[in-house]
């Protein structure tokens, strides 16, 4: 264990690059991608050495850091990890240096393009640290601006629109939740998660919330249902949660695809990661009221979106979709752990595999929708920016390389055993059955859709003879393949020894459980 | 022999290490990768010879490891090797291992022939992985590695469209019964605490674990074991091609030929008679010799109309593989027939002589249509039998193996064992019947297939001139005719050593009812045999008039049996439409629901912009810019009032850090 303020360094390494990409001269515009690459391999260095350090027995926070910031608005600079995060810092720094390689060099303003990208890197690694709700807030804002422009100068043609659409919601979502956190401060005088959740266990924030808004005659319940609802719309619109997801195909279709690869991977794990470390442990008696609703948003959420992806042509568009179905398997293993069947040793371990299920989810499909837009990203590159079904066919003859990495990623992302994808939707759906049998029940055809489009993808771009248009596609130069090679061994190695991950999650998990028990 | 439980894991390592090597190697070395695939299980069926012989000495030996922790809970997964895992472990390896000779002759001008190899290997290490599981979790992953290789290998002349699609379809068709199975695993894990088979009186088989869910029903009235079981009986359907859905193994066959032998007709299909085989003691759960488990009686009756189906669809099929097809279909059924009204051996020894001459059949088949230059269709083949005496010779055997020929052939006695455990059935004598009825269809449509292939003389250009093949070729079907007579060694009712392998504790039948049975299937048989014979002996002539001499006899029922009784096009009508339609509702669904979300955005933000026209104009009495003025006209359209308005957009972000700050504020003085 160091005294190094690890976490605070980890998440301003990327700025050093953002300052230098600021005094960069435009005559070394082209070295702007190997510096934004060097920094991002240091972030990325900094990661695993945290996971190194990190210890697995307990479960509680470590690598904590506080310092008093404005006390009088209940600001406090308050970072740590545990399992419930570590995942997503490794998944951050490993997907903005895959991003970055993956990137088409852009041809406006590459330096700003590289330095936003390095801003992504902070927001992402400041709001998956943060523990008190002001400079989380911070951070998840800081998240949104630079993806905004990103999808505003660099993608496609519908660019404008869907950039706009993007920080409309987000940003109505942000509103939200701000206005929760001002009234929960109001009641507590605190903005401090952990605080904020021992508080709601000994129901001192139910009589806070009585005497600070006595003047709203509403009752405690009633209001703190209304700040849930608030919190609740905020974090879903980000994940998303149908049907809240409207922005969400055309964004991900028109951003560049490597910053389509950093929204599903890294910016929409943000929002669950917020259900997790915030809406259940803040409120737990009101999700536990509003669990039925919920639920049926979370099946909505899995089942619907692999009916749309079924008629859609577009790659990016099908992977969107995909997307919030994979998402929706997190957020069912969350909130099934809240289900309030009898408590018992037994209940418990099912609690504990549903959210283990779900934190592995969140990692396995950050690195498997990134290996996927990435590869769609070359098939792109090569085509000159097509990506309809039809512009494909019959790919495997003259790439096989290619072929073959697609057809893994496809298989993992449809959660073929010895791929990462299996043990998190095994893991989610054995804590489901006992908790929640119907919710799960009606979730399983999901489970078959996503087959169905993934594979009639895989056909219509694989299989078949050649497409005349195609007949010059180059299989993956060497370089690529190094690239992709890490997401693919990532695929591959939490499917076979997924006690490589479970090691750091489960202790966190465990207590987190036992914070559970009403 | 501690120690041979422990390494049982090298046994399908071999195999999935020649896959691993053989991908990263060059295209042209795929003579290594074949060299590397045959070497890897050759050596494999040694060592499973030895763990045979170890296993006929006495005893079933078990490890389980830790594989992960969730909660308190460590997951465990094992191998296990007792008669059952002995006997699939021999028969795979060894008919694996000359499948995979046949396949170097088979395969030897296909430039792909190195990624053939890679997937077979796959397929080898997943399929014995399967059966030494000794954890229902470990089977499950070892179940659906073997569905990705199946679904590898159907496709793997990816290029032609036919074949790419059987794939998809097998994939899809038997994940629809995976998904059971995997709701029935879950729900066995919650309720036992454990989804290993064996682990010292823990395990979910041992009898502890038993008696805790017998007993027990579930919401509706429905026993527990029997819920849990027909689940996993789902994915017994779903792999073993029975009714209904057996759709997709028919058109598996557009895999080369060696693919159908192995996968298709000798193991992989098989796994879903295993799986009952090996979780039979939960199936069978609560019944009585008088009253069988309700799972058992749903398992006898799904084979016994899955026979009769497959045999009279045969009879009518004019491709040699889809024949050999829908006999697996119906051979599969007449195992699951077996299975449950007999216990596991009397299936298990029919799944052990299948494998031996379907495999036969199988490889017979492909050395028609290597010699035929890829001449498929029985109406083109014809007096075979002088061209390829090897050949015609050893498809004989597999012929009467499968017709169940009395004395000689294998096929004949673990038949019969079937039918006898029919005749004792106590719910119902029909499946007995249907059985009889099966042996004889089996018999009648082999005799056809014979005598078009073999029979008379040439109709078409490329069997005029068929060659045999190699020694590749003929040596491994050599192999297997011998064994497909040697195994009746050992499967007669008099001496039927196998099943009393497989189940020490099944009672030897009483000799005198033996006697009845047997004859009433030889008779069964032999009435197949003639009717064949008479109905198809001028056949050359009967071909003139280009319709089967069946088709003539008995015209609208061939129709049906040739469409395949119309399972496809009543899916393709039902299922895949209304799964079509329903993603046509929720594309249109989500549209609308895009296009009301858009309004309400374009609204945010024409409000926005008025907003701020007016903060400029009134508070900072600026002159408009141009965007103000786009704006004006914009009329609300999001599109339309944000295309080329960068300054806008910050605008609304400086309000939201205006918001941030006020709040602070606001906090800051309450």
């Amino acid at each position: 264990m160091t005294d190094l303020p690890m976490l605070t360094l980890m998440t301003l390494t990327p700025l050093i690059g953002v300052v230098v990409l600021m005094v960069l001269p435009a005559s070394l515009a082209r070295a702007s991608r190997p510096i934004t690459l060097g920094i991002s391999l240091l972030t990325l260095l900094e990661g695993v050495f945290l996971a190194h350090q990190f210890r697995t027995e307990g479960g509680q926070l470590q690598f904590i850091e506080r310092a008093p910031w404005i006390p009088s608005v209940g600001a406090e600079y308050f970072v740590g990890v545990d399992g419930l995060n570590l995942l997503l810092i490794l998944l951050t720094t490993l997907l903005i240096p895959f991003a970055i390689a993956t990137s088409p060099f852009p041809s406006e303003r590459p330096r700003l393009y590289f330095a936003l990208i390095l801003a992504l890197e902070t927001g992402l690694l400041g709001n998956f640290t943060a523990l008190n709700f002001v400079h989380w807030f911070l951070y998840w804002e800081l998240g949104l601006i630079p993806a905004y422009f990103l999808i505003k100068f660099w993608g496609g043609p519908g660019r404008r629109t869907a950039a706009l659409q993007f920080f409309l919601f987000t940003f109505a979502g942000s509103v939200a939740l701000l206005l929760a956190f001002q009234a929960l401060f109001l009641a507590t005088g605190t903005m401090d998660f952990p605080n904020l959740a021992a508080l709601a266990r000994d129901g001192s924030l139910s009589s806070g919330l009585s005497r600070a808004f006595a003047w709203t005659g509403l009752n405690p319940t009633r209001l703190a249902s209304i700040l849930f609802l608030g919190t609740f719309a905020g974090l879903a619109v980000k994940i998303p949660l149908v049907p809240f997801h409207t922005w969400l195909p055309d964004t991900y279709a028109e951003a560049p695809t490597s910053v389509t690869l950093l929204l599903t991977g890294a910016l929409s794990k943000m929002g669950v990661y917020g259900i997790l470390r915030i809406l259940i442990p803040i409120f737990p008696a009101e999700t536990r009221t509003m669990l039925s609703p919920i639920l049926v948003g979370v099946v909505v959420s899995i089942v619907f979106p692999t009916l749309v992806a079924l008629a859609q042509t577009d790659l990016k568009r099908i992977l969107a979709y995909s997307s919030i179905n994979h998402l929706g398997y997190c957020l069912l293993g969350i909130f099934v752990a809240l289900d309030p069947v009898p408590q018992g040793p037994q209940w418990a371990n099912e609690r504990a595999a549903a959210l283990n299920g779900a934190v592995l989810q969140m990692f396995n499909h950050g690195i498997n929708a990134a290996l996927l837009f990435a590869l769609v990203g070359i098939l792109e590159q090569r085509t000159g920016g097509r990506r309809q079904l039809e512009d494909f066919g019959g790919l495997r003859a003259r790439a096989p390389i290619l072929a073959g990495m697609l057809g893994t990623a496809v298989f993992a992302s449809l959660g073929l055993p010895g791929l990462s994808g299996f043990i998190g939707e095994f893991l989610i759906f054995k804590g489901a059955f006992p908790l929640a049998p119907g919710a799960a029940a009606l979730a399983l055809p999901g489970l078959m859709m996503t087959a169905v489009f993934l594979l009639t993808l895989l056909h219509r771009v694989l299989n078949g003879p050649v497409n005349p248009a195609r007949q010059e596609f180059q299989d993956l130069s060497r370089r690529e393949c190094l690239v992709l090679a890490p997401m693919l061994a990532l695929l591959v190695l939490p499917g076979i020894l997924p006690q490589l991950l479970l090691r750091w999650t489960n202790p966190s998990v465990v207590a987190f459980v036992a914070g559970l028990a009403p | 022999m501690e120690n041979l439980a422990k390494n049982l894991w090298v046994i399908p390592l071999l195999p999935l290490l020649a896959a691993t090597v053989g991908t990263f190697l060059p295209r042209r070395l795929h003579r290594v990768t074949a060299g590397l695939s045959v070497a890897a299980l050759a050596t494999a069926a040694i060592l499973a010879a030895a763990a045979f012989l170890s296993v006929v000495r006495g005893g079933a030996l078990y490890s389980n490891v830790p594989w992960f922790e969730t909660g308190t809970l460590s997951v465990r997964v094992g191998w296990i090797l007792d008669p059952l895992s002995a006997a699939m472990l021999l028969m795979i390896t060894v008919v694996g291992t000359l499948i995979f000779i046949f396949s170097t002759g088979y395969m030897a001008e296909d430039p792909d022939s190195g990624r053939f190899f890679c997937f077979l290997s796959l397929f080898a290490a997943a399929m014995l992985g399967l059966i030494l599981s000794n954890s229902l979790l470990l089977l499950f992953i070892c179940w659906e590695l073997v569905g990705l290789a199946s679904y590898l290998l159907i496709g793997f002349w990816y290029s032609r469209p036919p074949a790419a699609d059987a794939a998809r379809k097998a994939f899809l068709t038997t994940r629809i019964g995976d998904l059971g199975f995997l709701v029935g695993l879950i729900w066995l894990y919650s309720e036992s605490g454990t989804v290993l088979f064996y682990d010292q009186g823990a395990g979910c088989l041992e009898p502890a674990a038993l008696s805790g869910i017998a007993g027990r029903a579930t919401a509706g009235g429905l026993a527990l074991g029997t819920a849990i079981s027909l689940l996993l009986f789902c994915g017994a359907v779903g792999k073993s091609g029975q009714l209904p859905l057996h759709v997709w193994l028919p058109d598996a066959m557009e895999g080369p030929t060696p693919v159908s032998a192995l996968i298709h007709a000798a193991t992989m299909v098989a796994a879903g008679v295993f799986l009952m085989a090996r979780m039979f003691p939960l199936v069978a759960l609560g019944g009585s010799a008088e009253l069988p488990a309700p799972a058992l009686v749903v398992m006898a009756w799904t084979g016994a109309l899955t026979a009769l189906f497959g045999a009279l669809t045969a009879v009518a099929q004019t491709d040699i593989k889809r024949i050999l097809a829908y006999s697996t279909i119906s051979q599969l059924g007449f195992m699951m027939m077996g299975l449950a009204t007999g216990g596991p051996a009397v299936g298990m020894v029919h799944l052990l002589t299948h494998a031996f001459f379907k495999a036969l059949l199988f490889l017979g088949a492909g050395s028609v249509i290597h010699g035929c230059h890829g001449e498929q269709d029985i109406r083109h083949l014809g007096g075979l039998r002088r061209r390829m005496p090897l050949t015609f010779a050893t498809y004989a055997v597999g012929m009467m193996a499968l017709s169940g020929v009395p004395v000689f052939f294998s096929g004949f006695w673990s038949k019969d064992a079937i039918l006898h455990s029919l005749s004792h059935w106590a719910p119902s004598r029909v499946p007995f019947l249907l059985g009889v009825l099966t042996a004889a269809v089996t018999a009648f449509y082999m005799t056809r297939q014979m005598i078009y292939v073999f029979a008379g003389t040439s109709r078409g250009p490329d069997s005029a001139h068929a060659h045999e093949g190699s020694p590749v070729l003929t040596v491994p079907l050599g192999i297997l005719a011998g064994a497909s007579i040697a195994l009746s060694a050992v499967t007669t009712p008099f001496r039927p050593w196998l099943e009393h392998f497989l189940s020490p504790a099944s009672t030897p039948s009483e000799s005198g009812s033996v006697w009845g049975i047997l004859i009433l299937s030889a008779l069964a048989c032999g009435a197949g045999l003639a009717a064949g014979g008479i109905l198809y002996r001028n056949l050359g002539v009967a071909l003139k008039t280009g319709r089967d001499p069946l088709e003539r006899w008995v015209p609208r029922m061939y129709t049906l049996m040739r469409d395949r009784f119309r399972f496809d096009e009543f899916y393709r009508a039902t299922l895949v439409k209304w799964v079509g339609a329903a993603a046509w509702i929720s594309a249109a669904l989500d549209q609308s629901l895009g296009s009301v979300f858009r309004d309400l955005a374009s609204f945010a933000a024409s409000a926005g912009s008025w907003l701020s026209r007016t903060v400029d104009q009134g508070v900072l009495n600026a002159s408009f810019d141009d965007g103000c003025q786009a704006a004006r006209d914009a009329g609300g359209l999001l599109s339309r009032t944000h295309d080329g308005q960068p300054q806008r957009s910050l605008r609304i972000l400086i309000a939201g850090v205006i918001a941030l700050a006020a709040g602070l504020l606001f906090l800051a003085t309450s």
